[in-house]
């Protein structure tokens, strides 16, 4: 363990050396490539006026309320396209087209429908969750054994009661790599969408990356990046990881 | 029908009645007549087995009892009510594994107990443990399925058919995949828990031997259409060892007489 900690700490530490240098050797202008010095100190004044922290609850929560929509939607949806063939037929298609639209294409129409406003945005990040789940969820409902629900139904088991101690968590698996997608999905889509549009109600991480760039503070655009990827892997280490832990110790896959 | 005032004078001693089930599936190419014009009657805590090669409709029939499937034509009674689906008193227990992942031993034990009748959870965790111990898996109550070897799967698989306490234990060649000492294993076990617990159990099986070690009665089916051919009583002794002579002079008739089926259908 402290093996493991250590060598990926010298990793990173080595790719800071490496940024170090670069800067060092002066084959970018500073303007460009920033040290990473002056990155941390943009970080700790951004810190300290409040304002990265302010971003942060912005952005998280748009993402959090739309994605969890996403999911409340999409969940259900899903159950339903894998269960009728009326609803695969339309609303399955429908989830197959339009999960292969980049999400940040719903931003043009989601400004004219709402306006700049939060809705606007929620929007976008739902059409970025909702597609892959529904996908998810089917394709998850229709890979598990029919045996487990014959063998549910032997024991009495009918109607939601299967659905719910049967059906949902045997496609967990499926459930939890189309949970992730759709996470993805919807942090590349509101990230996009900030980039794109000023909303007035909240200044979001995007936000602060565009000001970056219209003020060409390179340490500021880096800063934020930096900040976006530690927010994405903080999800995936105290969301995600626990779930997928759970899952490998009960089905037995994957690597312990 | 003239004789239509009810099934006949002795269903009412049967456990389970069967008459004159038919049934057929439909496949894209074919109609597969699975069951043909089949009559059977089990009593009360007997041990039946049902022999025959692949698609002799002897897994649909266990689907027929267990109300899994409906039959297109025919009679199906359980202490004399028709069966319409699946019951709690008639429980079913796969091939294949059919344990469910996501719970541990116990987990899987306790589904059936929760569906079926009015047990507080103390209670249901008693039973659940007693029919673990049965088995011989009171150990790994808390481990999951996917560390148990085969044969613990299918004992697993046994403490859960049996905990709701059905009256009915219906088996789809519960044995069929595990290796032969864990079977022989098995057969010592199944058969001490049948006559500790007077279950009537229809067994499948194309196993001949393994039906003669554990049935009161084997009954033969022929495959296309699948119907009953002929049927066997064996009065040995119980507990019965599967490498005994006089199980093996009872097998190798019935192997005979299967036997001549398969080569009248090649020949045919």
């Amino acid at each position: 363990m402290i093996v493991r900690w250590l060598s990926a700490s010298l990793f990173f530490l080595a790719l800071l050396a490496a940024w170090h240098l670069a800067v060092k050797a002066k084959i970018w202008s500073p303007l460009l490539l920033p040290s990473p010095v002056s990155v941390f100190d943009y970080l700790r004044s951004a810190v300290e006026d409040g304002t990265l922290w302010e971003a942060t609850v912005v952005t998280v929560r748009r993402l959090l309320i739309g994605y969890g929509l996403g999911i409340l939607a999409g969940l259900p949806l899903g159950l339903l396209t894998a269960s009728s063939r009326w609803s695969q037929d339309t609303i399955g298609v429908l989830a197959l087209g339009l999960q292969t639209l980049p999400s940040v294409c719903w931003v043009p129409l989601a400004l004219l429908w709402f306006g700049q406003t939060e809705s606007a945005m929620l929007f976008v990040v739902v059409m970025g969750t909702l597609w892959s789940l529904i996908l998810a969820t089917d394709n998850g409902v229709r890979t598990i054994p029919p045996i487990y629900t014959r063998a549910a139904r032997s024991m009495g088991s009918t109607g939601l009661h299967t659905w719910t101690h049967v059906v949902l968590p045997a496609s967990l698996p499926f459930l939890l790599s189309g949970m992730k997608q759709g996470w993805a999905f919807a942090w590349r889509s509101l990230m996009a969408a900030e980039i794109f549009v000023t909303i007035l109600t909240g200044f979001g991480l995007g936000h602060l990356l565009h000001y970056g760039r219209e003020l060409n503070a390179m340490d500021q655009v880096i800063g934020v990046m930096l900040v976006i990827v530690f927010i994405g892997l903080a999800v995936d280490k105290t969301l995600f990881a626990p779930i997928e832990r759970f899952l490998h110790r009960r089905w037995g896959t994957g690597r312990s | 029908m003239l004789t239509s005032d009810g099934p006949s004078a002795n269903t009412a001693s049967s456990k389970l009645v069967l008459e004159h089930i038919s049934k057929s599936f439909q496949t894209s190419s074919l109609n597969v007549q699975a069951l043909d014009d089949v009559t059977l009657r089990i009593a009360e805590g007997e041990f039946v087995c049902l022999v025959g090669p692949s698609g002799c409709g002897k897994s649909t029939l266990l689907n027929i009892i267990a109300g899994l499937d409906r039959p297109d034509r025919g009679l199906v009674q359980a202490d004399g009510q028709t069966i319409a689906g699946p019951g709690p008193h008639r429980l079913m227990m796969f091939q294949e594994a059919a344990l469910f992942p996501w719970l541990t031993v116990l987990g899987n034990v306790l589904f059936g107990l929760k569906l079926s009748n009015g047990l507080n959870a103390a209670e249901r965790q008693e039973k659940a443990e007693y029919f673990l111990e049965l088995v011989g898996l009171k150990r790994f109550m808390h481990s999951n399925v996917h560390e148990l070897s085969g044969g613990m799967k299918q004992r697993v698989a046994l403490a859960r058919a049996l905990a709701p306490n059905p009256s009915v234990l219906l088996m789809d060649e519960p044995f069929g995949a595990l290796d032969a000492l864990t079977r022989e294993q098995l057969y010592g076990d199944i058969q001490r828990i049948w006559s500790q617990h007077r279950k009537t159990i229809v067994f499948v099986t194309h196993n001949v031997r393994e039906a003669v070690c554990l049935g009161d009665r084997v009954i033969l089916f022929s495959p296309n259409p699948g119907r009953i051919r002929e049927e066997f009583a064996i009065p040995l002794p119980r507990p019965r060892d599967i490498n005994s002579v006089d199980l093996a002079r009872y097998a190798t008739e019935i192997t005979r007489v299967l036997k001549g089926y398969v080569q009248t259908e090649v020949a045919g």
